[in-house]
């Protein structure tokens, strides 16, 4: 991937005051989030935990620009996201967050090459002209061979490989998992688990949710979610470039 | 250029999703295609109709009035009139003379008498129309003389005993022999064939004494409008089995040629203003040839309209098989459209994908539509005898319709897939 790893330097995510409220009528509005700081630094690696209804899922989306906080602000890299449009936020997301669902969310008409190349065309790219790149990443998660392949024809192991691929191609800062490992038996999901770790010892910031244990125990941080803020924080281990 | 294989890009993605469910998309397409195809087939179908009518009544030609004999209808089915049994209406030969001094800008007047009868060569017989006319028949009616000559002044100021033919009828009566020189009976006298001719309107001429069904149009004899005079009289015998009938009938036809169009207008009020003070009984009636084409343009304007609109109608339904479709897709791929606007899809990005699927649809539909709709009217040619015009306005307009009806039907589920929210999407099952 990249020759040197990034310096774990300024953070690149400051999470300040973050509050969600979901208003569903007028008297049950829902408070999601009440008043997050986080603050993740370049090169790291966070899992996020929680029980269902923590708020983990809210954190989730926002940190992934797919939502915007009611309250609070949100530096990306530089840039406030928090109170974005519509179009920049999808920009941002296109070109700065790499998505790992669980349940790998593969678009079925597609084939591995070009379920790769889906972000470059919301940037305007044109795939052709990244042929060589989305080889070379299809090969790093070990599908070269399976270039024509449909996601129907691939085992949920080789689909969330070919996912992480695509969340690689416009080279994000950032690379958020949601539960990456809960469709997969455990020797899949340990081999995809290696594949982030690799990832994050070559520079990439990597936020993951999940609900077990063992995955989040690679993590460097543990950030421990409950009723809308965060509960407590586990340092594993200290940045190990 | 980024943009040009970005839109390639699209248009291949649409095609490979309709792809997906070929049969759901070829269902889809099958509304515009027959509405493509019924706009293309009904405004052809019409063109042709209406252009039959138009070159009919053009030969009769625009500056023409035709003023004709009309038994009177009270009297139609009754044997009492005038002089017992003998049935009289009709214009006269005054009537033809007082058109010409009296209807300004008239350039001439043709006056015709035409009687059926049969005409017999040897051991031919066959039924014809006996026109007696005058020379100027050939300029004012149009006929082109295709051997010898027509009547002359000469014929007409001697009533000689001479016709001229139509192509056909003398083809029946001379199967073998030349027809010029030769002499026909008609009524007991004979004539001499002096020419053959081909009349250039082939319209159905009504004879006052009955109706031509089905017979060939072409079975005229022309003979001077003198001669006819003397050898038939006014009086018309007709016997049928068990009864006979008698008409007098001066003249049958009387076609006034104007100077211009513009003089027709004007004189056809003043023809019937003229006309009425001497015909009381309303036993004539005056056909404008140009009246005619202006109502069979109208008539065709109203035809199109009709057929238009029940074409169009077709396609709106098209266009709303499509909207369906699309609405049914939206809803299967919410997942997909969630997963897009993860990876960077701006709304625009989701409305462009399903509004090229929508059009992607409509206008492949359009273009088969269009393949159908050229063929069908030369099927229904070749098959009704119908002669059937492919305007190309027409295919452009059914063409530019089912495009704009995959955009109007396509634009409404496509944005209700971009204004999904993202996070719900994505957890759509």
């Amino acid at each position: 991937m990249q020759a040197t790893p990034k310096t774990n330097g300024a953070p690149v995510i400051h999470l300040e005051g973050i509050e969600k409220t979901y208003v569903l009528s007028a008297e049950n509005i829902v408070r999601a989030l009440r008043g997050v700081d986080l603050k993740i630094n370049e090169g790291s690696y966070v899992a996020i935990m929680g029980p269902s209804g923590s708020g983990k899922s809210t954190m989730l989306n926002i940190l992934g620009c797919l939502d915007r906080p009611t309250a609070g602000s949100y530096q990306l890299g530089g840039h406030n996201v928090a109170r974005m449009p519509d179009d920049e936020l999808s920009e941002v997301r296109g070109k700065r967050i790499g998505f790992i669902f669980q349940s790998y969310n593969l678009i079925a008409q597609l084939t591995v090459m070009e379920n790769i190349q889906v972000p470059l065309i919301y940037q305007g790219e044109d795939p052709r002209a990244h042929h060589d790149h989305t080889v070379q990443l299809a090969k790093m998660v070990g599908l070269g061979d399976r270039l024509d392949h449909r996601p129907s024809q691939l085992s949920g192991g080789q689909q969330q490989r070919v996912a992480i691929a695509r969340s690689l191609v416009n080279d994000p800062f950032m690379i958020l998992a949601d539960e990456p490992t809960g469709n997969l038996d455990s020797k899949t999901g340990a081999e995809v688990l290696e594949m982030l770790d690799q990832l994050n010892r070559s520079g990439k910031t990597i936020v993951l949710v999940t609900h077990d244990d063992k995955v989040a125990a690679r993590a460097q941080r543990v950030i421990h979610m409950k009723d809308g803020k965060i509960d407590r924080e586990v340092v594993n281990r200290p940045h190990n470039n | 250029m980024r943009l040009g294989t970005h839109f390639v890009g699209t248009v291949r993605l649409g095609i490979k999703s309709l792809l997906l469910h070929k049969l759901r998309s070829a269902l889809t397409m099958l509304g515009i295609i027959f509405g493509v195809c019924s706009v293309i087939a009904m405004l052809a179908i019409g063109e042709g109709a209406s252009y039959e009518a138009q070159e009919a009544i053009k030969k009769l030609g625009s500056n023409n009035i035709i003023v004709r004999s009309v038994k009177p209808p009270e009297e139609a089915n009754s044997s009492g009139s005038s002089r017992g049994f003998v049935l009289e209406y009709g214009l006269t030969y005054d009537d033809g003379a007082r058109l010409q001094r009296t209807i300004p800008g008239v350039r001439a007047v043709l006056p015709m008498r035409i009687i059926r009868e049969n005409v017999r060569f040897d051991q031919n017989e066959l039924p014809c129309q006996v026109i007696g006319t005058l020379p100027s028949y050939v300029e004012i009616v149009g006929v082109d003389i295709l051997r010898g000559r027509f009547i002359t002044s000469v014929d007409e100021m001697y009533q000689n005993n001479v016709c001229a033919l139509t192509a056909g009828l003398a083809s029946r009566l001379f199967p073998f022999q030349d027809p010029l020189t030769m002499s026909v009976k008609v009524a007991g006298v004979y004539y001499q064939v002096v020419g053959i001719v081909q009349e250039r309107n082939m319209v159905e001429q009504r004879s006052q004494t009955g109706q031509i069904d089905g017979e060939p149009l072409d079975n005229n004899v022309y003979i001077p409008m003198s001669t006819s005079r003397s050898r038939f009289g006014e009086t018309i015998f007709r016997r049928t089995a068990g009864s006979f009938s008698a008409e007098r009938v001066e003249l049958h036809q009387v076609t006034v040629q104007m100077q211009d169009t513009d003089a027709v207008e004007t004189a056809d009020p003043q023809i019937k203003t003229l006309l009425r003070r001497f015909h009381p009984k309303n036993d004539y009636e005056t056909i404008v040839p140009l009246e005619l084409l202006r109502q069979a343009e109208a008539t065709k304007r109203i035809f199109n309209i009709v057929l238009g609109s029940i074409a169009a109608i077709s396609l709106l339904v098209g266009g709303i098989g499509i909207m369906n479709i699309m609405l049914a897709t939206v809803t299967e791929r919410t997942r997909e459209i969630g997963v897009r606007r993860a990876l960077g899809a701006k709304k625009k990005d989701i409305i462009t994908q399903f509004l090229v699927e929508t059009v992607v649809l409509s206008v492949g539909g359009g273009l088969i539509g269009v393949v159908i709709g050229v063929a069908v009217p030369f099927i229904v040619s070749a098959l009704a005898e119908m002669i059937t015009i492919v305007t190309v306005w027409s295919v452009f307009l059914a063409f530019g319709i089912s495009g704009a009806i995959g955009i109007m039907f396509g634009i409404y589920p496509a944005r209700s897939a971009a204004n999904l929210d993202p996070i719900e999407a994505l957890r759509h099952e």
